[in-house]
């Protein structure tokens, strides 16, 4: 249906967001793009013109991308600290991604099994927390884990251990906050898809004489691979970029892109890299995207 | 082993992860009361932190802060996400429809650092041109309610969907300008919509750091950025108070709003069940 409004009016209703957008969204990602092709200038001005002030001749400097992935001239390819914060960033991702779904699955799972009466309040459990400071969330991992934390001193009067382990800035609380961060993202696109599932179809392979657990394998999951795939993407997406919880929970060890991008811009001063390394990061982002909506608008096509 | 696994296996598994999801909410409940600085052993009941956060003139000057900034930004994602939701559901074809659509959800994809960084080197740029406006509280509103109108278009967009264009299309017929349909006859339809829109900002502002700390001027600190200035120094009780301060006052939010949802809903029902019990009656009397 199309709304007949005049053209002026509907001029106006288009052009609001849109300018707001182009001035908000899509300049600063042009000057983000800008910066990152030019040479690094001084305290007063961080960054210089890209045209040659002598010459007036226009140069794109290639540098900036080049030693991310070179350390100095001729050094060897791919063994910077970037390219070891992006690897880490990725697998962080990734493995968050992994944990929330081993947690997440059977979460879901058994909500959506659950009484019809009780879904309701079993979800909003799962969203309270979500709406509550996620910066105090992340904060309070750091006194439960510790070395003098909660648990360790359970461990110690359990005498599972007989001195405290450090868990806190190590890989540990990395995962563990970052999975307690993300798990809703990854229950509620899956909680949505098992919701919908036809139950009946599990009693029908167990009257086939599948066992519970080659229904479930051959029936619900493939069932649920939408779910998985979204759920898989809304935490891998938000978790390459994470900068609070490497911030909190991490050690000098478990530096992530964002905090990377963050010391480049303000420790380094070094701005032209910093955009370098944020335009790659995009990259990071768009490229499983990209994949993503491929293999989705596949399967919502429908099959003649 | 069906019946183990649905009985046992299902409840002990939906228990544990609440108690990974709670564990921190309780921790922090239970530790601001504590009498020390101590956060492993609980040492005694006090009130102590609580009167150290009303005294901390960072955290509540933060905090005013932070109000102001979630509500000009979530005002302003309202607004703009209700423009934007309109124009992708009712202008199916306009030049530029393809970058606009890209524009609107990249920032629900894009790191929180980019946005942030992007946004900082527009403002240095405008800054060094108009010498205006000093880093502070315009520009975190200005990135939040980026982030905020991607997330509030989704929800207003939806309803938008949803919503029956024949009301629109009768409002029309007899006689009502574009701008009267729009007031009179679709923005009451969508309002629920904007307000959720509203308050997702709203709490998305309230809730962010990453952007605050790249936009924020010196001596301008909104709460999340406070916390996390004590947070990066170490264990400090007090910011166990402001969150259980933060705690209760959400789920009593919460709470009161889904029962109250309940009820509306249970009201409505009976309502509907009345109605066409009369019906019923009436058919069958006639």
């Amino acid at each position: 249906m199309a709304l007949f409004i005049p053209m002026p009016g509907k001029r106006f209703v288009i052009g609001v967001p849109y300018t707001w957008l182009v001035l908000f969204f899509l300049l600063p990602f042009l000057i983000l793009l800008y910066i990152s092709f030019v040479d690094m200038g001084n305290d007063i001005s961080p960054f210089k013109p890209i045209w040659d002030s002598s010459t007036g001749l226009l140069k794109l400097k290639y540098e900036n991308y080049w030693s991310i992935f070179r350390a100095g001239d001729g050094g060897a390819l791919f063994q910077t600290l970037y390219i070891e914060a992006y690897v880490r960033s990725l697998w962080y991702a990734l493995c968050t991604a992994l944990l929330c779904l081993l947690i997440g699955y059977p979460f879901s799972y058994f909500i959506a099994r659950s009484s019809p009466s009780a879904r309701p309040a079993l979800l909003m459990m799962v969203m309270l927390p979500f709406w509550t400071s996620f910066l105090l969330r992340v904060y309070a991992w750091k006194g439960i884990l510790a070395d003098q934390g909660v648990v360790n001193q359970v461990l110690l009067a359990l005498g599972v251990v007989n001195e405290p382990i450090q868990m806190l800035y190590t890989n540990v609380s990395m995962l563990v906050g970052m999975t307690y961060v993300y798990l809703p993202f990854m229950v509620l696109p899956l909680y949505a898809n098992l919701v919908k599932m036809d139950f009946r179809l599990l009693e029908a392979a167990h009257d086939l004489g599948a066992s519970p657990f080659k229904a479930f394998w051959l029936v619900t999951v493939p069932l649920s691979k939408a779910g998985i795939i979204a759920g898989f993407m809304l935490v891998f997406i938000p978790a390459v970029g994470e900068f609070v919880i490497p911030s909190l929970l991490g050690g000098p060890e478990n530096l992530m892109i964002g905090r990377v991008v963050w010391d480049e811009m303000f420790t380094s001063n070094n701005w032209p890299r910093a955009s370098a390394l944020a335009v790659i990061m995009i990259g990071l982002i768009v490229v499983p995207l990209a994949v993503y909506y491929h293999f989705s608008g596949d399967a919502a096509e429908p099959k003649h | 082993m069906k019946n183990f696994l649905n009985r046992y296996f299902g409840k002990g598994w939906l228990a544990l992860t609440y108690l990974f999801l709670y564990v921190p909410l309780i921790f922090m409940v239970v530790f601001s009361f504590n009498s020390t600085r101590q956060d492993a052993v609980f040492t005694g009941f006090s009130l102590r932190w609580y009167e150290a956060l009303t005294r901390d003139s960072k955290i509540v000057d933060g905090f005013w802060l932070s109000i102001q900034v979630a509500t000009a930004s979530g005002v302003a994602s309202a607004v703009l996400a209700t423009f934007a939701a309109f124009v992708l559901v009712r202008f199916r074809r306009f030049r530029g429809r393809t970058l606009f659509s890209g524009m609107v959800n990249a920032p629900l994809v894009m790191p929180e650092v980019v946005i942030g960084l992007s946004l900082l080197l527009l403002m240095v740029g405008i800054q060094n041109a108009f010498g205006w406006p000093q880093r502070g509280m315009l520009t975190i509103v200005l990135g939040h309610t980026l982030l905020g109108m991607a997330y509030g278009m989704v929800v207003v967009q939806s309803r938008l969907l949803e919503m029956d264009h024949a009301i629109e299309e009768a409002a029309m017929d007899l006689g009502a300008k574009p701008l009267q349909v729009f007031f009179l006859v679709t923005l009451p339809n969508i309002m629920q919509a904007v307000g959720a829109a509203y308050l997702l900002a709203f709490t998305l502002s309230f809730d962010d750091v990453v952007i605050a700390e790249f936009l924020s001027g010196p001596g301008v600190n909104t709460l999340p950025q406070v916390i996390f200035g004590y947070a990066r120094r170490g264990i400090n009780p007090t910011i166990y108070a402001a969150a259980t301060l933060l705690i209760i006052s959400v789920t009593a939010v919460v709470v009161g709003y889904s029962i109250w949802v309940a009820r509306q809903t249970r009201k409505r029902e009976r309502e509907m069940a009345a109605a066409v019990r009369a019906e019923t009656a009436a058919l069958q009397a006639g």
